[in-house]
């Protein structure tokens, strides 16, 4: 294995406009591959738009956007997502079970596969043939984050996954991200809970008035 | 005039009009004016596309003037399919370019394998059926799927998001917008001369033609409706999947209906 870049996202001068306001204004960052990067900041602020960007969901209208020293735009975003998961704010079950729902990321992997990326967020391999829909908000989240972890990405954005949950699935899910990490997954976490920021971030990034602050020096550029 | 109705035949029928107004008037609907002029309205373009008709189909006359007809009648539809649902991106070429489709399809098994002679006289009725049949579902499939892609947007883009291309991302909301679509044009199929008798085969009826002859002009004539409307509102469907999403595969803005 070739040494790992220790950048995973590089945005320059990039803007975002909708309905004629600025989402993000120039926003210039960078957002290391290790650990746990947390985009903080109040709902309105632009964080969700930012993990969007990332995984092409949406374009800047200006600016360019880097992944691991490539501009996004010169990826085919197809293998991009694969790479880059997603998991959202609100769980988002297809029908059909568990087996169903993580097949969707990759029909052809097999039963071992399937059970092996529940494994992985603590969920029980004995649900894959359960109905998605009939899972609790904590599993269905869980589900979603098997789901993307099927796509075997080298980084996962999060956004606000934990909001919907009581505090002790939201306990489950926050370790289990720590677990990936540690495995050596790149997450960038958006949240605007301050506490959950402080118990799971290895950087706290601050995302306002369309700019990042907060930044530690060392992390900008290594 | 040849037939079993006549001008005065037609007069007396005003009568029937003239019951629906009075019933409007004695329970204070407010509805008679609207009745009269309705009908008045419905005589008038009937016997102003009689008269085109007339013209057209003479014998002699250039099936090209039919033909003429029915390109008028393809960018109508299309036009009055745009109206009905103006919050589908881009209907109007996708509507004429479905009606196109299922021209070829259904004229092209008709008058192809000679089903029906081509002339004016079948021409026209044919391809006014076919689009007349296939408009409703074309909206509907349109607006179904306009409608699924916007209210599951969230699911729409976790499947983009796992690396689906947006075709495959679609696919399940394109076949429930086709089953919407085709379904009720199934169950009338089905239902066809236990609960109701088709206007087409009706017409024949009373313009004499025997129950069989009109009963096998019916049965192709559903036929041809059937096929119609699964050629229009599968390329509607799949014409609009082009557009609603980019080329990089993004879901596009969708706007509601109330936003028109």
């Amino acid at each position: 294995m070739g040494e790992r870049p220790a950048v995973a996202f590089e945005l320059e001068r990039v803007t975002v406009q909708r309905a004629g306001r600025r989402i993000l204004d120039e926003l210039t960052a960078t957002i290391p591959a290790a650990g746990i990067t947390v985009v903080s900041g109040p709902s309105g602020a632009g964080k969700t738009t930012l993990l969007r960007l990332c995984n092409r969901l949406e374009v800047p209208d200006a600016g360019i956007i880097y992944y691991r020293g490539q501009p996004l735009d010169e990826l085919d975003p197809l293998v991009l997502r694969r790479r880059v998961g997603m998991v959202f704010q609100r769980p988002t079950p297809f029908p059909g079970t568990v087996a169903d729902n993580l097949a969707v990321a990759r029909p052809d992997a097999g039963t071992g596969e399937l059970s092996t990326a529940l494994d992985r967020v603590a969920l029980d391999p004995g649900l894959l043939g359960q109905e998605a829909r009939t899972l609790s908000g904590g599993e269905l989240q869980r589900m979603c984050l098997a789901r993307t972890l099927v796509t075997q990405p080298e980084t996962l954005l999060l956004d606000e996954p934990t909001s919907a949950l009581d505090a002790q699935p939201k306990q489950v899910f926050e370790a289990t991200a720590r677990h990936l990490a540690d495995q050596g997954i790149t997450i960038v976490w958006v949240t605007h809970d301050d506490a959950q920021a402080t118990r799971v971030a290895d950087r706290i990034y601050q995302l306002r008035g369309g700019h990042l602050t907060g930044i530690p020096a060392e992390e900008v550029r290594p | 005039m040849n037939g079993p109705v006549g001008w005065v035949g037609l007069a007396v029928s005003l009568l029937l009009v003239a019951a629906a107004a009075g019933i409007s008037w004695w329970q204070q609907l407010g509805l008679h004016r609207q009745i009269l002029i309705a009908a008045t309205r419905a005589l008038a373009q009937l016997l102003l596309v009689g008269a085109a008709l007339t013209l057209i189909i003479s014998p002699g006359r250039s099936i090209w003037w039919s033909w003429l007809w029915v390109a008028a009648m393809l960018g109508y539809a299309s036009v009055v399919a745009r109206r009905r649902a103006p919050e589908v991106p881009h209907l109007l070429p996708l509507a004429l370019a479905s009606f196109a489709a299922a021209a070829v399809v259904t004229l092209g098994v008709l008058f192809g394998l000679h089903v029906f002679p081509l002339t004016g006289r079948t021409l026209v009725p044919i391809a006014g059926m076919m689009v007349g049949n296939s408009m409703t579902a074309t909206v509907l499939a349109g607006r179904r799927l306009t409608d699924e892609l916007r209210d599951k947007r969230d699911e729409v883009e976790a499947r983009l998001a796992l690396g689906q291309a947006s075709r495959q991302a679609a696919t399940p909301y394109v076949r429930a917008a086709l089953r919407a679509a085709l379904t009720p044009q199934i169950e009338t199929t089905k239902a066809t001369g236990l609960v109701f008798l088709p206007g087409a085969m009706t017409g024949l009826i009373l313009a004499g033609t025997a129950p069989l002859q009109a009963v096998l002009v019916q049965a192709v004539v559903m036929f041809l409706v059937l096929a119609a409307t699964a050629t229009t509102t599968v390329v509607i469907a799949l014409g609009l999947i082009r557009r609603l999403f980019t080329p990089d595969h993004r879901l596009v803005y969708l706007a509601t209906a109330a936003d028109h």
